[in-house]
């Protein structure tokens, strides 16, 4: 059969150059930039530590002196201690409170509700670090003086953590508030992956006459890898926190201090205090060789812990498929 | 039944132990607001939004902080936003490349880091060519904002239905034009959402300013100068002995808390707009 | 009936489908179709869920090979022109041939008269006055401009169902294209609409040629000048839908139409 009207192919021929392949590689373009940047961001802070690096070698993460003004000296050890020691008592103090958070959300509120208790927790999260340092300043280390500490040494004194003066700030003051700065973060992945959990396996507790504690721990038990994950997580945004620390954790430089009541100082805390003053080229080096320490100590954690998260998730979310 | 009963009351002792944990968290919540608002409101009046930093003893405010500010939060959704949004464009829509995994990956990581490090990166890239300036700020809070906006702007674009995308292709719309004029118009709130989620945060952020930029006591002069900044006022004055300084400290605290608030209330007000 | 007869004679061929092979990954759903639709003509795909009817009128679009591990083999001519060739551009196909889905999509976040203008404003017109013309158009051809025209702005989702379908086919008739490829346009609406729909189907088929998959094998009797059956990614019956209706020559399309299977 004769076509009336012949057409040839010219009508719908494809242009050269397409809008649609430039514009796939433009996006794409712009998503490596991230990638590029990251690339960049370990090449610049590795050429920044180079004079550091030359004069202390990885012998810089055991050096124990500071001195910027004589040797010249650097090492980053105590900074490594008080960075881990702060974060592990905020672990201390925000697990416990993070999880009960999480199960609360998931296991014990309805949604509603639920809706407006994150609302609540998120708050915590949206408030800087500077504030916390604040309020921290003003508001935390005078009562911490006045109305607790003097009765944890009244009790636990005979420690040596718990012994020696008491001027308010230090390393527990520094710990606590830290622990209240993660806690968004802990509680919330926590209550996403204890959500996760199918509810073919609270039935099944339920169905056998369970109370809802005991419903919890199975619920739990079940997602602990992803609660883990969670946790941390929260250890990585405690090992990165600055502005807060510095504020209060009393800046000293000392190998151990000598109590939790006692000044320190951690490797964010020391480049937010001390970068500005740097004098001469070793000692900004120096605090650069702090910060790519910093930066390598929080990619490992949080490459874990994102890690440990995913696969959480994506078995949970397999098996109450299958 | 003794049995039972000592698990009803462990039980009943978890539900305490579980709702405590929420009471204890809300303290220093309140206790934070409280302070902000009370000790803040005792600093503001007109001076403090009409004249710059004081020096020792005088009178002052936080004009130049805002301006300051607000310029250097501008240029740093200059850079951010697209990067955020083309990238969160690519890992929505051509999700099937194999640089998807990797940029996810990646994204989520810089969204990890401490913002200290970046803020030497914006140090050691630019401070040291051009000098403490709003530009080495403004990238590294850029920095900050990317990963915020790639994520919610992915999210976003993924609700969008596929039908819609279907439909526009079948009435011989070019993809790229179908991004974004269709499918991205039907996810702006979310992305819009993503932004200002963005700006909440880098608002806040002090420890970025305080290595690139440092402390300006005066007003704007130029993107490669720095410029004054509420938040790294708020740490300057908070440590300084001077009680003016401080009584600013809790003013800006306030003005930023407000500020973030405000920025909060209309991301739930964009979001609860309308149900598709 | 005479001229009729002869007019129908006259006309040409749409489409000539020669052996068209459609997968789905290595899933084969269209094997070897042969078949030529009549241009100005309602042509109704038939056959049971999983038979491909749905595949078939997305690779007449050039839509199929959208999807992520689908594959297209053979030719299809359109107007004379194999829209496989390697040098055509899908694109500029798609502003030929249109589509319904079936379920109604128009796009909630424009207005009912931007639903309309979107295809036009996206190809390039930009006067105001021609788009606001073609808008018009459209929507009587469909039947819904007096019930809409003070309503312009309203989203294109707050009308009911089966305005929603009619506002697609005004969408897909405002890039003035050849032919309505529609995927059982009237399965998700209520008995009225759909009613409305048939009766617009058939007002359209004097300008444009038409094709219809349906899983109501009256609906097909009732609309469609031509009938093909399929079984299983096969042709297996094709020809006038009186015919087809009346004398299927193949036992399957007899065990079909009278509620065999499926």
């Amino acid at each position: 059969m004769k076509s009336k009207t012949s057409f040839s192919k010219i009508a719908y021929l494809k242009a050269k150059i397409e809008g649609d392949e430039i514009f796939r590689i433009v996006s794409a373009l712009f998503a490596l930039t991230t990638i590029l940047l990251v690339g960049l961001m370990v090449y610049e802070l590795t050429r920044g530590s180079w004079l550091s690096l030359q004069k202390f070698g990885l012998l810089f993460i055991t050096g124990t002196t500071w001195d910027p003004v004589f040797t010249l000296n650097f090492g980053a050890l105590p900074l490594i201690l008080g960075t881990l020691t702060t974060s592990a008592i905020a672990l201390a103090i925000g697990v416990p409170i993070s999880i009960g958070i999480g199960l609360l959300l998931s296991e014990y509120v309805p949604k509603r509700l639920g809706f407006f208790v994150s609302f609540m927790v998120e708050l915590l999260a949206a408030i800087p670090s500077v504030i916390y340092g604040l309020w921290g300043i003003f508001v935390l280390i005078p009562f911490l003086r006045n109305n607790a500490y003097p009765y944890i040494q009244a009790v636990l004194g005979f420690l040596p953590l718990f012994s020696g003066p008491i001027y308010g700030g230090g390393v527990l003051t520094a710990g606590i508030v830290l622990a209240i700065m993660i806690i968004p973060i802990i509680s919330s992945v926590s209550r996403d992956v204890l959500s996760a959990v199918p509810h073919s396996q609270r039935e099944a507790v339920i169905s056998l006459g369970a109370t809802k504690w005991e419903t919890c721990k199975i619920v739990m038990s079940y997602a602990k890898p992803g609660v883990i994950g969670a946790i941390i997580l929260g250890l990585g945004r405690a090992i990165g926190e600055t502005m807060a620390v510095t504020m209060l954790i009393g800046n000293k430089f000392k190998v151990l201090p000598s109590s939790f009541f006692d000044a320190w100082y951690t490797m964010a805390a020391i480049i937010a205090n001390e970068f500005t003053e740097a004098t001469s080229d070793v000692y900004v080096s120096a605090l650069i060789h702090v910060g790519l320490t910093l930066f390598l100590i929080s990619l490992i954690v949080n490459v874990i812990a994102r890690l440990i998260v995913w696969r959480t998730l994506r078995l949970v979310k397999g098996v109450s498929r299958g | 039944m003794d049995n039972y009963r000592i698990r009803k009351l462990k039980d009943w002792l978890m539900r305490i132990l579980v709702w405590s944990s929420l009471i204890i968290a809300m303290i220093p919540l309140f206790s934070i607001l409280l302070d902000v608002f009370l000790n803040g409101a005792k600093a503001i009046d007109m001076d403090f939004f009409l004249l710059p930093t004081p020096t020792v003893g005088e009178k002052g405010g936080i004009a130049n902080a805002i301006q300051g500010t607000l310029i250097t939060l501008g240029l740093a959704s200059i850079i951010g936003v697209p990067i955020g949004v083309m990238s969160g464009i690519f890992l929505s829509e051509y999700h099937d490349s194999k640089l998807s995994q990797p940029v996810r990956f990646i994204n989520d990581v810089l969204s990890g880091f401490p913002s200290i490090v970046v803020g030497i990166f914006g140090y050691v890239l630019i401070v040291s060519v051009i000098g403490f300036s709003v530009i080495a700020a403004a990238f590294s809070l850029a920095l900050i904002m990317i990963p915020i906006v790639t994520r919610t702007t992915e999210e976003s674009l993924r609700m969008v239905p596929v039908a819609i995308r279907e439909a526009a292709l079948a009435l011989g719309i070019r993809r790229w034009k179908t991004i974004i004029f269709i499918v991205l118009k039907g996810a702006r709130k979310g992305v819009i959402t993503g932004v200002l989620l963005a700006l909440a945060r880098i608002a806040g952020e002090s420890a970025p300013v305080l290595v690139t930029m440092g402390y300006w006591r005066w007003w704007f002069s130029g993107l490669n100068r720095p410029a004054s900044n509420i938040a790294l006022n708020i740490y300057l004055f908070a440590i300084s002995p001077f009680e003016n300084w401080r009584t600013l400290a809790w003013g800006s605290a306030l003005f930023l808390i407000l500020m973030i608030l405000g920025i909060s209330i209309l991301i739930r007000v964009l979001t609860r707009g309308k149900y598709e | 009936m005479m001229n009729r007869q002869k007019l129908e004679a006259e006309l040409s061929y749409k489409f000539e489908i020669e052996n068209l092979n459609a997968w789905f990954s290595s899933k084969q759903v269209l094997k070897h179709i042969n078949m030529k639709i009549k241009e100005k003509a309602i042509t109704a795909i038939i056959g049971p869920s999983g038979c491909g009817k749905t595949t078939l009128i997305r690779c007449l679009n050039r839509m199929h090979e959208t999807i992520p591990d689908a594959k297209v083999s053979g030719r299809v001519l359109f107007n004379g022109v194999n829209i496989y060739d390697k040098d055509v551009d899908p694109v500029q196909i798609r502003r030929k041939i249109g589509m319904i889905f079936q379920k109604p999509n128009p796009f909630p976040m424009m207005s009912i008269y931007d639903n309309v203008a979107i295809g036009l404003k996206l190809n390039g017109v930009k006067d105001k006055r021609k788009i606001d013309s073609i808008v018009e158009k459209s929507l009587r051809m469909v039947g819904l401009w007096d019930e809409v025209k003070y309503e312009l702005n309203k989203s294109g989702a707050s009308l009911s169902g089966g305005q929603q379908q009619r506002l697609c086919i005004a969408r897909a008739l405002a890039v003035e294209p050849e032919v309505l490829l529609m995927d059982e346009p009237t399965s998700a609406l209520d008995p009225i609409s759909s009613a409305k729909i048939e009766l617009l189907i058939r007002e359209l088929a004097k300008d444009y040629t038409i094709i219809i998959v349906t899983h109501n094998m009256q609906q097909a009797a009732r609309v469609s000048d031509y009938t093909a059956f399929l079984y299983l990614g096969e042709l297996i019956e094709y020809g006038p839908t009186r015919q087809i209706f009346e004398n299927p020559k193949n036992e399957l399309t007899e065990k079909y139409l009278t509620g065999g299977f499926g």
